[in-house]
């Protein structure tokens, strides 16, 4: 067993350097340890500069998710033996802005999660009086795996069509969309496949699959889509085929 | 965070990493879906072929034996070989794929990934056997 393990870490300093530079250091090897526990040791004992993101360390808040040996993974959830002997590089992860070192511009996401309209929507609220909204648990189990997801973003990073395209919708919002449609109280359908419908809808997606690969919650979102554009094509038929249907 | 949902708009600093044209081959996952893009070749080649056999049928016996000469060279043969390669990478990988689009429930429990994606087999299966029968029997 190794007692150390170098770490190549990616730093960007705006205001010192035009693009990220890679920085060595190295850190006491444990078998416990996760990358995040080095990268916090890194911050506390040998650089206090680093910057990066990090909250609850148990893979729920999403915070954590950086590149490490160029596959998109929570640093909280990913431990340092893996990658014996190392040396292991942690850069930001791929396909977005990066605003100082391994910390990046989350902006565009948290726009496109609006867009999806991520909460339940009703034609008709029902009165309070009438009680809350029943569901069993089949009905739960219809939804539950896409409601997993964490908005940590890795399953952008993993999609070369968002990295190609950046107007694409991409693969959380979709699955987050669908979470919302398989809910049997929510009654917003129509309204998401219209959004999802657009250019940079479910159609620029080309199926690459990466996304479910890194998805560290298994909410599988490339499944998401591919359900989505079935569900579209099958409504456009319907509209084409009976056009005096419900709109 | 500024209420102003443009600020970000104008950050001079960020760095934006450019994706080279190469990224395809950084990763075999991403190598294998270029692959699996590039099988539509294959398959277009195959319907090209199938129309110039019409062709060559309605222009009359001699073109139609010009046409099976043509078959029978090795530039021809190579070709089939690997559109046949591509074609049945294509095939399966599809095939591999179907679950992930179709979910579908019989009373309360979902049917199993590996049914949806064996009816396709079988499909082919039916096929491949119905048409083997017709080239034999007809």
């Amino acid at each position: 067993m190794p007692t150390n393990i170098t770490l190549e870490v990616s730093r960007y300093r705006p205001e010192e350097e035009a693009e990220p530079v890679f920085q060595s250091y190295e850190v006491p090897f444990r078998k416990d340890w996760v990358i995040l526990d080095a990268i916090n040791y890194i911050k506390d004992n040998i650089d206090g500069t680093l910057s990066y993101r990090w909250s609850c360390r148990m893979g729920v808040c999403g915070s954590c998710g950086m590149m490490v040996n160029g596959t998109p993974v929570l640093t909280c959830a990913t431990f340092l033996e893996k990658y014996l002997p190392g040396p292991i590089r942690v850069e930001p992860l791929d396909n977005f802005p990066v605003v100082r070192d391994l910390v990046i511009e989350m902006t565009d996401f948290m726009e496109k999660l609006k867009r999806v309209q991520p909460w339940i929507v009703r034609e008709e609220e029902k009165p309070l009086s009438e009680g809350e909204y029943l569901q069993t648990p089949v009905e739960l189990e219809d939804y539950k795996q896409f409601s997993m997801c964490i908005n940590c973003m890795l399953c952008y990073s993993a999609c070369p069509v968002y990295g190609l395209e950046p107007t694409f919708i991409g693969p959380a919002a979709i699955a987050i969309a669908q979470r919302y449609n398989l809910d049997n109280r929510d009654q917003g359908n129509q309204q998401r496949l219209e959004i999802l419908s657009e250019d940079d809808g479910i159609f620029e997606c080309t199926l690459v699959g990466e996304c479910s690969a890194v998805c560290p919650k298994d909410v599988d979102p490339a499944g998401a889509i591919q359900r989505f554009k079935v569900a579209a094509t099958a409504n456009w038929w319907k509209s084409l085929l009976m056009p005096w249907g419900n709109k | 965070m500024s209420l102003n949902p443009n600020y970000t708009k104008y950050h001079p600093k960020w760095y934006r990493k450019r994706i080279p044209i190469f990224w395809w081959m950084q990763k075999w996952a991403y190598t294998k879906f270029i692959l699996r893009e590039l099988t539509s070749l294959a398959v277009a080649f195959y319907a090209v072929v199938l129309l110039l056999q019409i062709r060559a049928l309605a222009q009359g016996p001699e073109a139609y034996a010009n046409f099976l000469n043509w078959l029978k060279t090795p530039v021809s043969i190579v070709l089939h070989g690997v559109a046949l390669l591509f074609v049945l990478f294509h095939s399966i990988t599809w095939f591999n794929l179907s679950p992930k689009a179709l979910v579908f429930r019989l009373g309360k429990k979902r049917i199993p990934d590996a049914l949806i994606a064996g009816s396709n087999y079988a499909a082919w299966v039916v096929f491949s056997a119905a048409i083997v029968w017709m080239i034999l029997t007809i």
